[in-house]
């Protein structure tokens, strides 16, 4: 696309980032969606959840549709911290990105375990999932509550050698008091947001169409939820933001910057188009190109409140 | 990296119901490439309350158009039923493993072995292993009718139906039918389900064959990224997870774990 006039870096809790494009965790694989589109091209790469020890996941079916959007109960299926730098790091390493590794714990203690590993890992960024709905214990747990999320902010930020991301949950009353929690413990950046929790009947069936019965919730359908959230977390600290949740298209990219993202990420929509990620990077460029952005600050700064 | 698949355009050139609520569909897509038995595309479709694509698998190709044959079971389904010819319909390259037809060489014996739906992709592997110089026969099993069978007749040597009904062939299910027909063949393949295949797996046991198996999860990508459609399987002695979409639909029968 070469628009060479466009300068669309970012850089996020001093991570130099080439455009503002990111995949969203749990919705990439380095090795499966690179056979569809040149990853290099994205700004960076985020890696699924990824636990100390490796986790099983809940039973299947773990995927629903819903008008706008899919209902997922994956339960954080991973094959551990170790197995991950082994296998799938070199190959996210290979696109030349920041890599983002995304990481899940039960207690305190597991989340700990898991910085350890990837400390001396060749990863970027560490982005802290306190937000899957899908698992029993932990997780959303330290998502729903400042002080549980602050003590877990406090202790990562501790021991971590690299920048940590704490990615929110949508399943609270006021984002922006979860938001404030963790910046005051150091987090160095937050991201936004992960799925809301949901369900779907099989009326026919006349029971869940979920095994797990709850799944989070994802796709275009969420988009106005997780735009307003930017919004306000973006006016309660001062931390980089990088936004998500119905990112379908350029200008969706563009309301999220606007919102006051720094950077966004493309989950759902890469299951839907397994392109996507790259199509909604093209489709920015040539929203800023129309609209004569030389920056993504210039088109940030471009928001006007109402 | 090698970017080697895709998601293409094609154009829909026969759409026709062949039996009660089964459809068969030819799609011409340039660049769709090769396929193996056993595979499947992703079926996009253009409504927002379907975001995720429909797994099909490939009954059948050749010079960069494929068959599909599918059963109206739902609204996607519906929908594609309703394609007409000349519209654009958007798929992907095909996807999965498919079935591994390399030790089934010449003067081999086999067996296919469907249930219901399990049938459309046991027309293109009947012709890639009659053109392996396999001898084949064919057990189709359904629960009421036939539908598929004309596709076997020139490649089977010999083809057996099993209805649960009894409306035609054997009354029964299709591994019973297998076990009475009394003969052990060199590797068995098949497609159908769950409970089904669970079955054949026991027998194939029995009789000391392997048996392929194609099995069906709910998918979310369909390609890999998302573990949404795991299942279960057995590997070096250990309960392993695997998806369906990308390490399967095909594994060998004897590493499913089934409950
Ligand atoms: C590898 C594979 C190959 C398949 N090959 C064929 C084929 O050749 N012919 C054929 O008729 N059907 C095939 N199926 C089943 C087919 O995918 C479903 O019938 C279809 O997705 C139903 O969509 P719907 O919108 O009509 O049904 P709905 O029930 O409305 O669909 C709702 C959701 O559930 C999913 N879903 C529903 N039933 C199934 C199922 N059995 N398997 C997986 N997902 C399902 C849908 O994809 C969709 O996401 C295959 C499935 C898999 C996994
Ligand atoms: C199948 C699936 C798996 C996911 N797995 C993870 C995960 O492992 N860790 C995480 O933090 N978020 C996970 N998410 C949440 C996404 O990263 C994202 O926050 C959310 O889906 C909203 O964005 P979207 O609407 O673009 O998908 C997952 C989402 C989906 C759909
Ligand atoms: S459906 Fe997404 S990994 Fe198989």
């Amino acid at each position: 696309m070469g628009l060479n006039k466009t300068d669309m870096s970012v850089n996020i809790a001093g991570v130099a980032l080439k455009n503002p494009v990111i995949t969203a965790s749990g919705t990439f694989s380095a090795k499966d969606s690179g056979r569809f589109y040149d990853i290099s091209r994205l700004g960076a790469v985020t890696a699924k959840g990824v636990s100390a020890e490796p986790w099983e996941g809940n039973e299947a079916p773990r995927i629903a549709e819903s008008y706008g959007g899919m209902i997922n109960s994956i339960g954080l299926q991973n094959p551990g911290a170790a197995k991950f730098i082994e296998e799938d790091l070199p190959l996210m390493r290979a696109f030349g990105l920041p890599v983002i590794a995304n990481i899940v714990g039960k207690t305190v203690a597991e989340y700990c375990r898991v910085v350890e590993m990837l400390n001396d890992a060749d990863v970027s960024m560490l982005e802290v999932n306190i937000s899957c709905p899908n698992v029993k214990e932990g997780g959303i747990g330290f998502g729903t509550d400042a002080k549980m999320a602050a003590e877990l902010t406090r202790e990562i930020r501790r021991i971590a050698k690299k920048p940590i991301i704490l990615k929110l949950t949508p399943n609270v009353t006021d984002v922006a008091a979860i938001a404030k929690a963790v910046e005051a413990e150091g987090a160095d950046c937050i991201s936004l947001i992960n799925t809301l929790l949901a369900m779907r009947i099989d009326a026919g069936a006349k029971k869940p169409v979920l095994a797990n019965v709850f799944g989070g919730l994802s796709g275009p359908a969420v988009k106005p939820v997780a735009l307003r959230m930017v919004y306000q977390v973006r006016r309660a600290v001062s931390l980089p933001v990088i936004g998500m949740g119905g990112i379908m298209s350029g200008e969706d990219a563009a309301e999220f910057l606007m919102a006051g993202a720094d950077a966004v990420a493309v989950g759902t929509a890469a299951l839907v188009s397994p392109t996507a990620p790259v199509e909604v990077l093209e489709g920015l460029e040539k929203f800023m190109e129309e609209q004569g952005f030389c920056s993504i600050e210039e088109l940030k700064e471009s928001f006007k409140e109402a | 990296m090698q970017q080697d698949l895709r998601v293409l355009t094609g154009i829909v050139k026969y759409n026709n119901e062949i039996a009660a609520q089964v459809y068969e569909m030819t799609i011409a897509a340039e660049g769709m490439g090769n396929f193996i038995p056993g595979q499947f595309i992703n079926v996009y479709l253009d409504d927002k309350s379907m975001l995720l694509p429909r797994p099909i698998s490939i009954s059948d190709g050749s010079n960069g158009g494929i068959t599909l044959i599918y059963k109206i079971v739902g609204k996607g389904t519906a929908q594609l039923s309703e394609c007409r010819v000349g519209a654009p319909i958007r798929v992907s390259s095909p996807l999965g493993n498919g079935y591994s037809i390399k030790e089934a060489c010449s003067g081999s014996s086999v067996a296919l072995v469907a249930g219901g739906m399990g049938a459309p992709p046991m027309v293109g592997l009947a012709k890639a292993l009659k053109e392996r110089g396999a001898c084949l026969d064919v057990f189709l099993g359904f629960q009421t009718g036939a539908y598929l069978a004309d596709r076997f007749e020139t490649v089977a040597r010999d083809l057996y139906i099993a209805t649960d009904d009894g409306s035609t062939g054997f009354h029964g299910n299709v591994v019973e039918l297998l076990e009475k027909n009394d003969r052990v063949y060199d590797e068995y393949f098949s497609c159908g389900p769950r409970a089904m295949l669970k079955a054949l797996c026991g027998y194939a046991a029995n009789v000391g064959r392997n048996v392929q198996v194609s099995i069906e999860e709910r998918m979310g990508c369909g390609y890999g990224a998302c573990v949404g459609c795991s299942c279960r399987i057995m590997e070096s002695g250990k309960t392993t997870r695997k998806s369906v979409c990308k390490d399967g639909p095909v594994f060998a029968g004897k590493d499913v774990v089934w409950d």
